[in-house]
């Protein structure tokens, strides 16, 4: 296996690690660490009592992430404690999406996923209530220009980020999963109809399994950043392995793409998840999702970028074209969130007249 | 084989193509630089330190580069990189080794959670540590220079690193950051002593960096118990004075100045109580050196509760 995919083989097959000479060690803990997976990788030894046989330079630097990985779960229990503590008099279901979600629905792979906004789901119709609640419990919209703020209010799927003024903690309040402004929207009255309670936190819900995962793809998929490509596959892969064994699990999850417009995302997310993390998707589910094929063109244009773009912006995991691969894949991102027109107005917007402002 | 062993060229060029694999305490930083500011700094201050295995583990992998656009000729920066990513906003060019300085001390402090880390400068004598944190501006530093040319032994002038397993303090010497008119006072004190070439105007003010005694370098790995926990005060006229501090107060103070307490949670809180156990809390007060080293030298060993 050549260096650039150390990586994959940490996911792929974490047994083999133990193999590893120092400078290999190294070498990985800089790939782990530059897609924000190094506590991950501490759980994913620990799972299979591997650490005792890491040497032990690298071992500190894997104990070094745990301080970080038991200090945030810690964290954002804490955070979301007070976020349904702020939202109590709104009486609505709060939804917890992403990592929030996964650490409190005690996902095995939540541990060691770190993260830093909490990211909640909320009726459309209440967003001025909530909105006015977490400002009265401290949080306040970040600094945003008016452009910004219009920006998010008017076009995108989620209010502009919160922050508490004394935690400086950030809060992504949503009401859909998707932009307004997408060429696909999927039903949020869907998405909140099928979310379950969490039994031990009245109050808080997340999503239904096949639900979280099409989130996960779709928020992989239509990321303009992508800068943590590689993490959210992982999430993914894990979404996936966790919840394979619930009955009839594969055709609901192609069935509720269909539902709710993500076809596409799905057949992406199960190809780079096979085909980079080797995640054991059935073959009836394979043949399934390719509803959601693309033209043999378009394969042949994405299959190189997502490749490249989902490792991690190291350069040890870089080649000449994983720069333009980026790039491309932020225009496709942005040219999904907005039709042409208003696509053209906002960046001409961010490229010439908010720096002005500055 | 140490940085001593190479010649100013062969360190000039392994710095500039493969970079050298510099052993500084626990850690190894590979550092790699064209920048010959840097180079000297290092030629200068760090002859004493052993250079590690170049195939083997490396904690921080660490670049100081000059941006590859105009201000690379105009107003010439630098870039402190660690591992491609750049936690700092570039500095004047002039400015690069201080910054390689600052930079792995933020190395340390943002990653090394197996410790406590104090701001706080940290010296040994008979096998226990006296630990000084204080804010910048209380003299800490001078203090700390003043003392390891008088016999103590240096662990480090910045970061305190507490062991969370046993409450050890674990040595990381590095040159001393004296600032402004510490350096001269420094020079006045400890005539034999070498510095690195003042650099002006920085975020602190005129500030050069002292080479840390040879024999501490050498004794890099030998740990010390919590002595003394003394926050130091330069008051100009004062006259030399040691005080006890309820330990209430040492806590909080103490604690205030770490870099992960919170973080470490339960155990930052239980490795500070041990150490306000262990060692005696004292402010001191001080304006002159000498009487200084004298107190230092009388301070009795802690009773061991």
């Amino acid at each position: 296996m050549s260096p650039s995919t150390l990586v994959l083989r940490a996911f792929r097959e974490p047994d083999s690690l133990v193999s590893l000479g120092l400078a290999e060690w190294d070498l990985l803990l800089r790939q782990v660490r530059h897609a924000n997976l190094l506590a991950r990788l501490y759980t994913v030894l620990e799972e299979r009592s591997l650490l005792q046989q890491v040497p032990s330079q690298p071992l500190e630097h894997l104990n070094w992430a745990y301080v970080v990985l038991d200090k945030h779960a810690q964290a954002v229990r804490w955070e979301v404690m007070q976020i349904r503590k702020a939202l109590a008099d709104v009486d609505i279901p709060i939804i917890l999406l992403k990592g929030a979600a996964y650490a409190l629905a005690k996902l095995p792979h939540a541990r060691g996923r770190i993260f830093s906004d909490i990211d909640i789901l909320v009726p459309k119709n209440r967003l001025n209530e909530v909105e006015a609640a977490l400002m009265l419990n401290g949080w306040a919209v970040m600094d945003l220009d008016a452009y910004d703020q219009h920006y998010y209010r008017t076009w995108m799927h989620e209010l502009p980020p919160m922050q508490h003024h004394k935690r400086m903690t950030v809060i992504d309040v949503h009401h859909a999963i998707m932009p307004q402004t997408a060429h696909v929207r999927p039903d949020s009255e869907k998405l909140c109809a099928a979310a379950s309670e969490l039994p031990e936190y009245p109050g808080l819900k997340v999503l239904n399994p096949t639900d979280m995962v099409l989130h996960s793809a779709a928020h992989l998929l239509h990321d303009s950043e992508l800068d943590h490509g590689l993490r959210d596959l992982v999430d993914i892969d894990s979404l996936l392995r966790q919840f394979c064994s619930l009955p009839n699990f594969w055709p609901n999850l192609v069935e509720r793409a269909k539902e709710i417009e993500l076809t596409r995302t799905l057949f992406y997310a199960l190809r780079y998840a096979v085909y980079v993390l080797g995640t054991p998707v059935p073959a009836e589910a394979i043949n399934a999702a390719r509803i959601g094929r693309p033209s043999r063109f378009t394969l042949f244009i994405m299959d190189p970028l997502f490749h490249r773009a989902l490792m991690p912006d190291h350069p040890s995991c870089s080649d000449w074209l994983t720069g333009i691969a980026r790039w491309l894949l932020y225009i496709r991102a942005n040219w999904l969130r907005m039709p042409p027109l208003l696509l053209a107005r906002h960046l001409f917007h961010k490229a010439f007249i908010s720096p002005r402002h500055k | 084989m140490n940085v001593s062993d190479l010649t100013s060229g062969e360190l000039r060029r392994q710095l500039k193509k493969t970079g050298i694999f510099l052993q500084t305490g626990s850690f190894v930083t590979h550092l790699h630089t064209s920048i010959p500011s840097v180079a000297d700094g290092i030629e200068l201050l760090y002859q004493d330190y052993p250079l590690a295995d170049s195939h083997g583990f490396v904690d921080f992998h660490v670049r100081l580069t000059t941006p590859l656009n105009i201000r690379r000729w105009f107003k010439p920066q630098v870039f402190f990189q660690s591992d491609g990513n750049s936690p700092f906003t570039p500095l004047p060019l002039d400015q690069a080794f201080p910054m390689f300085e600052w930079g792995l001390n933020w190395c340390v402090s943002s990653h090394a959670n197996s410790y406590l880390i104090i701001h706080a400068a940290v010296i040994e004598k008979n096998g226990y540590a006296a630990i000084m944190p204080a804010p910048p501006g209380s003299g800490k530093s001078t203090l700390c220079a003043a003392l390891i040319n008088r016999g103590w032994r240096l662990l480090s002038d910045e970061l305190t690193l507490v062991r969370v397993i046993d409450g050890k303090i674990v040595p990381l010497p590095r040159p001393v950051s004296l600032k402004n008119q510490s350096i001269d006072i420094i020079r006045q004190y400890a005539p034999g002593a070498v510095f690195s070439r003042k650099v002006s105007d920085t975020v602190k003010g005129t500030v050069a960096h002292m080479k840390p005694p040879s024999g501490s370098v050498a004794q890099a790995s030998e740990i010390a118990q919590p002595g003394w926990i003394i926050f130091p005060k330069y008051q100009a006229g004062a006259n030399a004075h040691l005080e006890r501090q309820p330990k209430a107060r040492a806590f909080m103070r103490l604690a205030d100045n770490c870099f992960n307490y919170s973080l470490l949670g339960l155990k930052g809180f239980e490795t500070v109580a041990n150490m306000i156990d262990q060692a005696m809390s004292y402010d001191f007060t001080y304006s002159i050196l000498d009487e200084a080293v004298e107190i230092f030298d009388a301070l009795a060993p802690p009773l061991s509760t």
